[in-house]
């Protein structure tokens, strides 16, 4: 009896505590999310007090709408598969081999993810457009072409893939398969039965990322496609920023989150059921050096993937940075000419690491709560369908978001248009849902009896988590961070949509550089592309240093 | 306590920080009411003088913010979206294509700045109630890359009835009407050369197939459209820097009068002729406004600001940093404006009502005539 009483009053405790880890996420998402699109949506939609929502029809009725859906959700699965099929065995290699220079190179492949869309155009097209590397080798030409578009997807996201899977991958303990493999299993068997279940639910996660990224896609579609190929992303922008018809703009906004909806409903559909205890092992001792020509084939057919898809368009951005003799552009940088900025260019890269920082701050704080929330087996149905809110963000467009802001936050108490702090905010709402996603499956995979077993012998709920949870999903935080810090640096949608005093961050400056004409200004666009790389990529290695070994220290 | 825990109480606690610093409603925004502070919201392209803005300062006694808000379409848009509230006192570069859009929807409130008198009389505008004041002007015209036509021995073109012919197939490349602000301009010169083949509905019963037909020749002789300015003229105007380098095969391109001055002044070293030229009967005229905002919370700094923008200081200092020609009379024009980009002398306008009634519809025919 008093037993049962425990049981009643420790469950109570656990919803308690449950409602407070979620109760700033939601107020969050409520603020910063929801009431931003809300408001712009109605100021489409509402007309003197009252709903048109016969516009809805009337924009679906138009046969362009209907062939930019299609067209915005056909190459988002193409390139979401392509993506799965060059980057996972990049995830394999990761997480299982050890090579010299391991570590830059997985920092390298995140960098093409925080590059701005107006650089990667640019570099893009010096492998797949006119006189590009393809065409020097076989005379083949796809700018322009909808495979231009796919594998800039793929060169955008390839990360996404090595870092939710391959992060995953290297904590699964490889004496299971070898256990299995001993006990008669083919090696596809093994590998079958014993990773594959396993790997499930990360592989998910990191394919529904890609999916809303490119189902969003903007900066891609609108250089490499021309203005042939439109997404829904690009519609709502050119609706919204240039013909200014905000009722059809709120009626695609409603239609890209429907479809956003049903994405991520089949997503929790078919995940929720597939999480299961995993045994993680520490991720530093399951890599080893390729053995036998099976895998060093493997690992020479990723390197070169990467090297194609992924360095060669960074490189022709280095290569055209370095155009004038001793580091002239870079030089340039550092000169106030007074006029375009306030302040000289180079300091981009000061603005552009203090918004990364509050932003990465903010969105592993918010997303780390929701999915401490989240992790729970018993979790009811509200917290399932909080888990896809989380996604939202993803799969709305920034000028949705960004309008938004505009209008909604322009009152005091939260009169933020202008402040700098709204533009972390803005970052970190694309950034939350990585940190949850990346957080999710290792959080769920720690096994619920240690928890219990720490409860029992007294630990707080803080405690059982600090004790047990953090040190295995320590590795996890790192990659989240280190993903919110990518995406908050390259952010250029909502970042350019906030009006600021004159602090441009580093993606605002190229875009300002890029648009006026001259050499110098060209020059000074790709040296500043090139040390958004390398801060980039420095910042990534930093946080891979931070890992731990066996011993639990530095 | 390990260093990571450390680090995760840290990362925690700045995170907190963080949140209660924008929940305290701490705004620096321009909605304050510090009557000593003005502010002016502008595009991107805004540029002045460090000097020139803090003598101004120091005259008028008023701090002065500028907030940049994206490029000039999206600039123009959010203004008007946040009117009743808006982000500053003074809007400065809505231009002669979406003028209509900022006067309908009431964005401004009647001002004659100081100076108005100086403004030459083609540029004047909204004449009976002064809600906007001119403040530059820039022709959108095609440019030319000298090195391709001297090789290739052939006349570079001078007209738009140039460009539609065979000689020049397959030779331009120009902006999307519907997103880019020089697309759109080159779209209404064409309008206003060979008008609308009686389709608008202020028709003057023109002669002709009008622009859509002038757009179909031009389509068959090739024509390329991308989306914005910067990728036309940067990957595929064989005459700027970045298009040399990404090997670019367009030797013509719909940009600025004063895009070769740039390529003069921004090259290292200076050329002593300008690599690119302008065909002079292909520019469209464009006039960009200031106006005081509706609501503005400090009306009298604004109206100092609007003032200021026409002082001669202001117009001397302009061109070099924006690229664009001064419209007050007397006002100094860079000698390399003078040598690389001289004014179009017959360049293409249109009357603002007439853009105003068509703008749209022309751009949605457009699109379905060149893009589909």
């Amino acid at each position: 009896m008093d037993l049962a009483r425990t049981e009643v009053t420790r469950r109570a405790k656990g919803n308690a505590a449950r409602l407070g880890l979620v109760a700033l996420p939601v107020v969050f998402f409520a603020v910063f999310f929801a009431y931003p699109v809300a408001a712009i949506v109605a100021r489409g939609l509402k007309v003197d007090g009252v709903w048109r929502l016969g516009r809805i029809a009337d924009v679906l009725g138009q046969s362009d709408v209907r062939h930019v859906l299609w067209f915005t959700t056909w190459q988002a699965l193409a390139s979401t598969a392509l993506t799965l099929l060059v980057a996972l065995p990049g995830a394999y290699v990761f997480a299982r081999f050890d090579f010299p220079g391991k570590q830059v190179l997985r920092a390298v492949v995140t960098v093409p993810f925080v590059l701005p869309t107006v650089v990667v155009g640019t570099a893009f097209l010096a492998l797949v457009g006119r006189g590009g590397l393809l065409d020097e080798l076989w005379g083949v030409r796809l700018d322009t072409t909808v495979w231009a578009i796919l594998l800039a997807h793929v060169f955008f996201n390839y990360a996404v893939v090595v870092r939710t899977v391959g992060g995953l991958w290297a904590q699964l303990d490889p004496r299971q398969e070898e256990a299995a493999r001993m006990l008669g299993a083919s090696r596809f068997a093994a590998w079958r039965r014993i990773t594959l279940p396993a790997l499930g639910p990360a592989v998910a996660a990191a394919a529904l990322m890609v999916f809303l990224f490119t189902f969003t896609s903007f900066g891609v579609v609108q250089i490499l496609g021309g203005p042939t190929f439109s997404t829904l992303e690009v519609e709502i922008y050119r609706q919204t920023s240039e013909i200014f018809d905000l009722s059809t703009a709120a009626v695609l906004t409603i239609i890209q989150f429907a479809a956003v909806g049903a994405v991520l409903a089949l997503h929790a559909w078919t995940v929720r059921r597939r999480e299961a205890t995993l045994r993680l092992v520490d991720a530093s001792g399951t890599a080893r050096r390729p053995r036998g020509a099976g895998q060093w084939a493997l690992l020479a057919g990723v390197l070169g993937s990467i090297v194609v898809l992924l360095l060669l368009p960074l490189a022709v951005l280095v290569q055209r940075s370095l155009g004038a003799p001793d580091f002239g552009y870079y030089r340039a940088l550092t000169r106030d000419d007074g006029g375009l900025f306030l302040v000289p260019p180079i300091e981009a890269i000061g603005n552009s690491l203090r918004y990364a920082v509050a932003a990465t701050a903010i969105a592993v704080l918010i997303g780390g709560l929701a999915a401490a929330a989240l992790t729970r087996r018993d979790a009811g149905r509200f917290v399932r369908g909080f888990d896809a809110l989380l996604m939202l963000p993803l799969g709305v467009s920034a000028v949705t978001v960004g309008f938004g802001f505009l209008i909604a936050l322009d009152e005091p108490p939260l009169d933020l248009r202008s402040s700098w702090i709204l533009v972390p905010l803005a970052q970190a709402l694309v950034g939350v849902p990585f940190v949850v996603r990346t957080m999710l499956p290792v959080l769920r995979a720690v096994d619920v009896r240690l928890r219990e077993a720490a409860a029992v012998l007294g630990a707080s709920p803080w405690r059982a988590w600090r004790e047990v949870d953090l040190p295995m999903v320590r590795r996890a935080l790192l990659i989240a961070a280190g993903f919110a810090f990518a995406v908050s640096l390259g952010e250029f949608g909502a970042t350019v949509f906030i009006a600021r005093p004159d602090n441009p961050t580093l993606p605002v400056a190229v875009a300002r550089l890029l648009g006026r004409a001259g050499e110098i200004n060209y020059g000074q666009a790709m040296a500043l592309s090139t040390i958004l790389m390398i801060v980039c990529a420095v910042a990534l290695l930093v946080l891979e240093r931070l890992r731990t070994d066996r011993t639990g220290e530095f | 306590m390990s260093i990571t825990h450390k680090a995760t109480v840290l990362v925690v606690g700045l995170g907190l920080v963080t949140l209660s610093a924008c929940g305290s409603g701490s705004s620096d925004g321009g909605s304050g009411g510090d009557s000593k502070t003005v502010t002016l919201v502008s595009h991107d392209s805004w540029a002045v003088s460090k000097n020139v803005l803090a003598d101004f300062e120091k005259r008028s006694g008023y701090k002065v913010k500028v907030l940049k808000d994206g490029d000039a379409g999206q600039a123009v848009n959010k203004a008007i979206l946040t009117k009743d509230n808006p982000q500053g006192d003074v809007f400065f570069g809505v231009d002669n294509t979406l003028l209509s859009r900022a006067l309908d929807n009431g964005l401004f409130q009647s001002y004659e700045a100081k100076g108005s008198d100086l403004i030459q009389p083609e540029y004047r505008a909204d004449q009976d109630k002064h809600r906007v004041t001119p403040i530059d002007t820039g022709d959108i015209c095609v440019n030319y890359d000298k090195a391709y036509f001297s090789k290739h021995k052939l006349t570079p073109p001078d007209s738009f009835d140039d460009l539609i012919k065979p000689a020049y197939k397959n030779l331009l490349v120009t902006e999307n009407a519907s997103t880019s602000s020089p697309g759109l301009a080159f779209l209404l010169g064409s309008a206003a050369k060979y008008g609308d083949g009686g389709t608008s509905r202020s028709s003057e019963a023109e002669s002709g197939g009008g622009w859509p037909d002038y757009w179909k020749k031009l389509k068959a002789n090739g024509v390329k459209v991308v989306d914005g300015w910067e990728q036309a003229y940067n990957e595929e105007f064989s005459g700027s820097a970045g298009g040399k380098k990404a090997k670019a095969d367009r030797p013509l391109v719909v940009s600025y009068a004063s895009s070769p001055p740039a390529e003069v002044i921004y090259a290292d070293p200076k050329p002593k002729t300008a690599p690119t030229g302008v065909a002079a009967g292909t520019c469209f005229r464009q006039v960009e406004y200031a106006g005081l905002l509706s609501n503005a919370s400090n009306a009298k700094g604004g109206k100092a600001l609007l003032d200021f923008l026409l002082t001669k200081e202001f117009q001397d200092d302009m061109p070099l940093n924006m690229f664009v020609y001064p419209v007050r009379k007397g006002a100094q024009v860079p000698p390399e404006f003078a040598e690389y980009g001289p004014q179009a002398k017959d360049p293409e306008t249109l009357d603002p009502a007439r853009i105003a009634d068509n703008r749209d519809q022309w751009v949605k025919s457009w699109t379905s005539l060149v893009l589909k």
